[in-house]
């Protein structure tokens, strides 16, 4: 018997893991040193703005990770996985409105602002505990895993398979959007939690605070790719594989299905409940827009880009498409959705194993893991 | 002087018009001319008075009047006549006589201050009962049994017994009735209540409430009792007839939206995440063939622009269907999730593409005229022509498509290429035309259903967006490949959905609906009428 750590050093050759420490290095020392040190007009100086920026890629990367473990290895397309992130993002956004405490316009030491707004005469049950951090904490794990939980556990028994069940995350998440935007279930209705002040007595207008968050989301995102990593490669992972590729066959031969499936369907949920909490620090909102249909579909194309069944692909696929975002959305408004639309087609038709299949063709190799399919099966 | 002549046959006109309208009392009423002069007075009491006395009058004529004052279209000649603008055209507000050659500089402007024009609008609403329109005649009757005026009952009297119209008399009654419930008289008060016992009209139960929480009189108390729980009653049945309805009416909806998906989805297994905007642009193709029409047809055409767009969005939207399908999806076939993500990103691009060529904001599509109005049932519950009308539409076009796929012999292929792929192309069956031809039917489909929600709600680039889980839920539902079972899916979502909607609200409503169809396929995993074979998976 090998410890853990001994088993996840042996996945990976010595390239992977010098690759790995590279850019951890570069993410989590040099980007954090080049905005904190040089002047604010030195050449080398990273201007402020975006360190938020890139830690909300990052988010989006640990997003698309946890989608590539469903979708990828165990073949589960979920359209859902905007509500989890969506979940942990609220999660945390309690307890940074629980933070604000008497600063709040109308100064109440508990309700927050719009609580007092709507006329609300105490706290629901359901923001109890979260004036503490651990508390909040487990629940950007806890809530998201247990929706994932019950929701799986239903689909996956009744054997719900393929597009059928990419429809009805679809539709859960499309569900809960309709139910946040209620003002009547207490997270603020339409305009969802907003005007944090700060995060464990942090300010989160400092400069240096926006840095910690920025490096705990680099943080975060290594250990997820290092926790998927262990996953895939485990005997677990090859039964997901194989689970993905001959679904009848892998339970004639006595495998539980639904088991499989719904373990990586709970731990992709917990990922993006993590991925979302440190989302909504960083841009400093979370409204019920990010429970629409349109953003959990988002999510597989940044998978699909940058290829699925690979794990690093999506999550350089994630910050491919976003830095695109950003750049188009500001340099040609109109442009965006003809481009992402376009990107959804290009790649299903021409680039069907993304930018790691098409990096990996260009070197005349096959990428390690194999392209992701479907069965055939609608 | 001229002024002098005008005035004298204005009176001896009015004269007539009083006597012939109301023969009782025409004598010791003030005049209307008078009244209509007096509108010109400096005095702002003057005023005041002189439109309550035209409103007391209740004749129709001092409306265009005191709608110009209103408007301050109402101006003073120089010889003291008063004339209103119409338009280009100046008319003398005594008789509504166009008059010509005016110099609009020659004349002053009759002003109003806000409380002459709050008694205008009350007298507009008073006269309202002497419209020569019923539909306006029973909208002023409503309006006036919520007036507190001492005049109201009179007028009502008068009006009651001038009326010709039965719909309109009934409506007066009722009004007449409710007044009379504060009557003094205590006979008076229990025949209003007798009367108003048949109403299912809920401001007359809000006024028999108020009734009885001042009266004394034990009696009228006793009545008002059993007329406020009949009228309870009747309400209660009518609004599940309205419920009823309405569901029907949301049904049709869903399933005009859901056949197309039906068969590009139920036939063909391709997830066209598109059908939305097949919808959308069924619901432009509408509205350019109504502006065609505007621009370049007369007006008396205008009402058949609704039957040309059905077939011209049939057309645009099967043919950009038949595009897709030929371009992206014939690719894709055997790769549901792959096809999932192109179609998606195949309707932002159609969004943004509608959005760059027609702008954002919502395009205002008209009803024609024989869409507009309704079957007025009691109780303020209307059957409105165009759901009744889309509902009718719904069922043709899906016995339309259901005879398609049973006696044409492109339904035949069809069918034979859904069932069997292979055995079909070596019968001779050229599959490939027969999957365009099948999509471009679905999208077409999907076009006409854009017809029919122009008609009922915004025409804006995300229309389709709202309809696209709606549809895949009631195919789902309703059992995937069975034009039968996205009848019965649509038509029960819909009710269920509106029968919830009181009790749970708009949204809640929908949200139990989603997780009910969610629970419901655990249970029936191929929908309501599973198509019965042996396919295998896997």
């Amino acid at each position: 018997m090998t410890s853990p750590l001994h088993r996840l050093l042996q996945f990976h050759d010595r390239r992977f893991w010098l690759s790995f420490a590279v850019v951890g290095a570069v993410l989590l020392g040099l980007v954090p040193l080049l905005n904190l040190l040089p002047g604010e007009n030195s050449a080398l100086h990273l201007p402020n703005y975006m360190i938020p920026l890139l830690g909300k890629y990052l988010c989006y990367g640990l997003l698309a990770l946890a989608l590539d473990l469903v979708w990828g290895y165990a073949g589960v397309l979920s359209l859902g996985h905007g509500a989890f992130f969506a979940l942990g993002g609220y999660a945390m956004g309690m307890y940074l409105m629980r933070e604000i405490g008497t600063r709040g316009v109308y100064g109440n030491p508990l309700l927050p602002d719009f609580m007092v707004f709507l006329a609300w005469k105490e706290l629901p049950w359901y923001w109890m505990g979260f004036d503490h951090f651990a508390f909040a904490a487990l629940m950007v794990v806890l809530v998201p895993a247990c929706l994932a939980l019950v929701f799986g556990w239903l689909a996956f028994r009744s054997r719900i398979t393929g597009v059928y069940l990419s429809i009805i995350t679809q539709a859960m998440t499309f569900a809960l959007m309709l139910a946040f935007f209620r003002n009547e279930m207490g997270f603020g209705g339409n305009n969802g939690l907003t005007d944090f002040k700060d995060l464990l007595g942090f300010d989160l207008r400092d400069q240096t605070t926006k840095v910690a968050l920025y490096a705990a989301s680099v943080v975060a995102l290594g250990a997820a790719l290092l926790i998927c990593r262990f996953v895939v490669a485990s005997k677990l992972g090859r039964v997901m594989m194989a689970m993905r590729d001959a679904e009848s066959r892998v339970r004639f031969l006595g495998y539980s299905v639904t088991a499989t499936k719904l373990f990586a369907f709970t731990l992709s949920a917990a990922l993006a409940g993590i991925a979302g909490a440190l989302y909504v620090p960083q841009v400093g909102i979370i409204n019920p827009s990010e429970f629409s249909p349109a953003n959990s579909i988002e999510i597989a194309i940044w998978v699909a880009v940058g290829g699925r069944g690979t794990l690093v692909g999506a999550i350089l696929g994630a910050l491919a498409v976003n830095a695109a975002k950003t750049w188009l959305t500001g340099a040609l408004p109109d442009a965006w959705l003809f481009f992402l639309g376009a990107l959804f087609i290009a790649v299903t038709l021409v680039l069907p194993d993304g930018l790691t299949g098409l990096a990996g063709r260009l070197h005349r190799r096959r990428p390690k893991a194999p392209p992701a399919r479907e069965e055939k099966h609608a | 002087m001229t002024f002098v002549k005008i005035i004298s046959v204005a009176f001896f006109l009015f004269l007539v018009a009083t006597a012939w309208n109301n023969p009782a009392g025409a004598g010791d009423r003030p005049d209307f001319a008078g009244a209509v002069a007096a509108l010109n007075s400096d005095d702002f009491d003057e005023k005041i008075k002189a439109v309550e006395t035209l409103a007391a009058l209740g004749d129709p004529r001092a409306v265009p009047v005191l709608q110009a004052l209103l408007d301050s279209r109402l101006s003073a000649a120089e010889d003291g006549r008063l004339l209103y603008a119409d338009g280009d055209v100046y008319r003398d507000a005594m008789d509504g006589q166009p008059v010509t050659g005016v110099d609009p500089a020659d004349l002053s402007d009759v002003s109003a201050n806000n409380r002459v024009r709050g008694a205008i609008e009350g007298a507009i609403g008073q006269l309202s009962l002497f419209d020569p329109n019923p539909e306006k005649r029973r909208g002023a009757a409503r309006a006036v049994a919520d007036s507190k005026s001492a005049e109201a009952v009179d007028l009502l009297q008068r009006a009651l017994a001038q009326e010709t119209d039965p719909a309109t008399g009934s409506v007066m009654t009722t009004a007449l009735a409710g007044l009379q419930l504060r009557d003094a008289d205590r006979t008076v008060r229990l025949t209003a209540i007798h009367t108003l016992a048949s109403s299912t009209d809920p401001t007359m139960l809000g006024l028999l409430e108020r009734l009885q929480d001042g009266e004394r009189d034990q009696a009228v108390r006793r009545a008002a009792d059993q007329a406020i729980s009949g009228i309870r009653q009747r309400i209660a049945l009518i609004g599940i007839g309205a419920h009823l309805f309405e569901g029907f009416s949301l049904g049709s909806v869903l399933l005009l939206a859901a056949i197309g998906l039906a068969i590009t989805f139920g036939v063909m297994g391709v997830v066209n995440m598109a059908h939305g905007e097949m919808i959308m642009l069924g619901a432009y193709a509408t509205y350019v063939v109504q502006q065609c029409f505007r621009m370049w047809l007369p007006a008396s055409a205008f009402d058949a622009y609704l039957v040309v767009a059905v077939p011209v969005a049939f057309l645009i939207s099967g043919a950009v269907g038949i595009a897709l399908e030929r371009g992206v999806i014939r690719f894709l076939y055997g790769r549901p999730l792959e096809t999932l993500l192109s179609t998606w990103g195949i309707s932002l691009v159609l969004q943004q593409l509608v959005r760059t060529i027609f702008g954002a904001p919502n395009k205002e599509v008209a009803n024609p005229a024989w869409m507009t109005g309704g079957i007025d049932m009691s109780g303020g519950f209307i059957l409105t022509w165009n759901r009744l009308i889309i509902i009718v539409f719904c069922l043709v076009v899906l016995g339309a498509l259901a005879a398609l796929l049973r006696y044409s012999r492109f339904g035949l292929q069809m069918r034979a290429v859904a069932q069997n792929r292979p055995m079909a192309a070596a019968m001779g069956i050229r599959t490939g035309r027969v999957d365009a031809l099948t999509f471009g039917l679905g999208s077409g489909i999907a076009g006409i259903a854009g017809v029919a929600l122009s008609q009922i709600g915004n025409v804006s680039p995300n229309l389709g967006q709202g309809y696209i889980v709606d549809s895949f839920m009631v195919v789902v539902f309703g059992g995937v490949g069975s034009l039968w079972g996205t009848l019965l899916g649509a038509v029960s979502l819909g009710v269920v959905n509106k029968f919830l909607e009181p009790y749970a609200g708009a949204m809640l409503g929908k949200i139990l609906v989603l997780v009910f169809i969610i629970l419901f396929i655990q249970k029936r995993p191929r929908g309501l009428f599973a198509l019965k074979g042996r396919s295998i998976e896997g």
